[in-house]
């Protein structure tokens, strides 16, 4: 397994808003991508997004313009 | 990339499907409205399919066979028909939700039939759960998650011997294992089209005895009767509430055809033995652990696994990542099996195979993990 690392996670309660996130994304300055939930926030079906913790901010941001409300951010090693 | 998701979907599929498809979005009218030549046309394909799914299934005539979008609209019919407060259903721990969730709203007393931590039930516990008011016997014919089989012959029995209705999922068999409604006594049969079958996805259907009358989710156009206040409740048309998926529906038939041609015995043989290649390669490497019961080789061709305590979403992105490998992880949809098998905190990562993988995919697989449970010890 590679190196694990501390990453900001954004947990979706919908595959829409995870997509809707990921096709503004990478015009939002940001360079993650789309990962199978990590089973720390749970086991259930879905999609979060992997994103370096220093671009929090940006990340925060673009979730208040798609006006995504149902996501939930943490900073996990994974 | 290596495709190992196939009990979510198929990827690859003949390419009769796609020409099917195409040819009916060019030339494929609304089947049932009217008697234009185009709506004849997509008439034709439609019932030619009915007939083909009724003879896969040996079921009660190509009129018994109703359209839905997927096999959860089917299992929403059934148990939603069949079963209500008051009453008693008997189903499974080795659900999917697209049962466990109707079953839990239909207010329905449920007993479900516990599962071993090989993710086996004992049949013995189906006569001792039968109640006066049981009107509903459902379960899965294929666990998604461990690939195990439920012997739908010997539960059907059961069933018919106490004048119960059987219900049977086929998401994880149709297209694979034989099914033989009227010898298996299975009263309504719910299928997707777009795994086994080898269809696109947005086709499915359910397969229903006559001596049961099951209500619509919907009601609405139906192309007869215009002037009635109700929906007509003549089979197939009495579930089929507005246009049918007519271009999703011709490319099912294509494969089904194609099914045809090529013999379920010869499908299965080759899902089985990429299976079990797959799992003979990973089996005693350090830290895998596969979940199920490879006692038997007669299973879907499904191995779920994890690697140490390592969190089955990262495997699997490890898998996709480093090797090109698609697999899935977490929790299947399917709650009560991983309670049994003890994996609701880590999932599993289910690697599904098809008739369109190859040895040289299986290998490549057996590869990788091999390389990260080395990584790991």
């Amino acid at each position: 397994m590679r190196p694990r690392e501390l990453q900001l996670v954004i947990a979706f309660e919908s595959t829409a808003s995870a997509l809707t996130f990921e096709s503004a994304a990478a015009n939002s300055g940001l360079s993650g991508r789309l990962i199978p939930v990590p089973t720390t926030i749970t086991a259930g079906c879905g999609l979060a997004w992997r994103e370096p913790p220093a671009n929090r901010t940006q990340a925060e941001q673009l979730l208040r313009t798609l006006s995504i409300q149902d996501a939930t951010l943490y900073e996990l090693v994974i | 990339m290596i495709y190992l998701d196939n009990a979510a979907t198929s990827l690859h599929r003949p390419a009769c499907v796609a020409d099917a498809i195409c040819q009916a979005l060019n030339g494929m009218g609304n089947c049932g409205r009217g008697a234009s030549g185009a709506s004849l046309t997509a008439g034709r394909v439609v019932i030619q399919c009915r007939s083909r799914i009724d003879h896969l299934f040996h079921g009660f005539g190509p009129l018994q066979v109703a359209f839905t979008a997927n096999s959860t609209a089917a299992l929403n019919i059934a148990i939603t028909s069949l079963v209500g407060p008051g009453e008693h259903a008997i189903t499974t721990a080795l659900e999917h939700n697209s049962v466990l969730r109707p079953l839990y709203r239909s207010g329905a007393e449920l007993t479900i039939l516990p599962a071993d931590t090989y993710g086996n039930i004992d049949l013995a516990d189906l006569s001792r759960s039968i109640r006066s008011n049981t009107r509903l016997v459902v379960c899965t014919h294929a666990s998604n998650v461990t690939g195990n089989l439920l012997d739908i012959a010997a539960i059907g029995a059961v069933c018919k011997q106490h004048g119960i209705p059987f219900v049977v999922d086929a998401s994880q068999t149709a297209g694979v294992f034989p099914i033989d409604m009227q010898a298996m006594g299975i009263s309504v049969l719910c299928f997707t089209g777009h795994k086994g079958l080898l269809g696109p996805q947005g086709t499915g259907g359910l397969c229903v005895d006559p001596a049961l009358s099951l209500r619509p989710l919907m009601v609405g156009g139906s192309g007869i009767h215009s002037f009635d206040r109700e929906h007509p409740y003549q089979m197939p048309t009495a579930l089929e509430a507005g246009t049918l998926n007519g271009h999703g529906i011709a490319g099912l038939n294509a494969a089904l055809g194609w099914l045809e041609e090529i013999g379920l015995a010869c499908i299965r043989q080759k899902e089985q033995a990429l299976a079990q290649r797959f799992y003979q390669g990973i089996r005693n490497l350090p830290g895998v652990v596969c979940y199920g019961d490879f006692s038997t080789t007669e299973r879907a061709p499904v191995v779920s696994l994890n690697l140490g305590n390592w969190d089955s979403a990262l495997v699997s992105d490890e898998l996709a990542q480093r090797f090109d490998i698609q697999t899935r992880p977490g929790a299947h949809c399917a709650p009560l099996m991983h309670k049994a098998l003890g994996t609701q905190v880590q999932g599993a990562v289910r690697f599904s195979f098809s008739y369109f993988n190859t040895e040289q995919e299986v290998d490549a697989a057996i590869d990788a993990l091999t390389t990260l449970s080395m990584e790991e010890t």
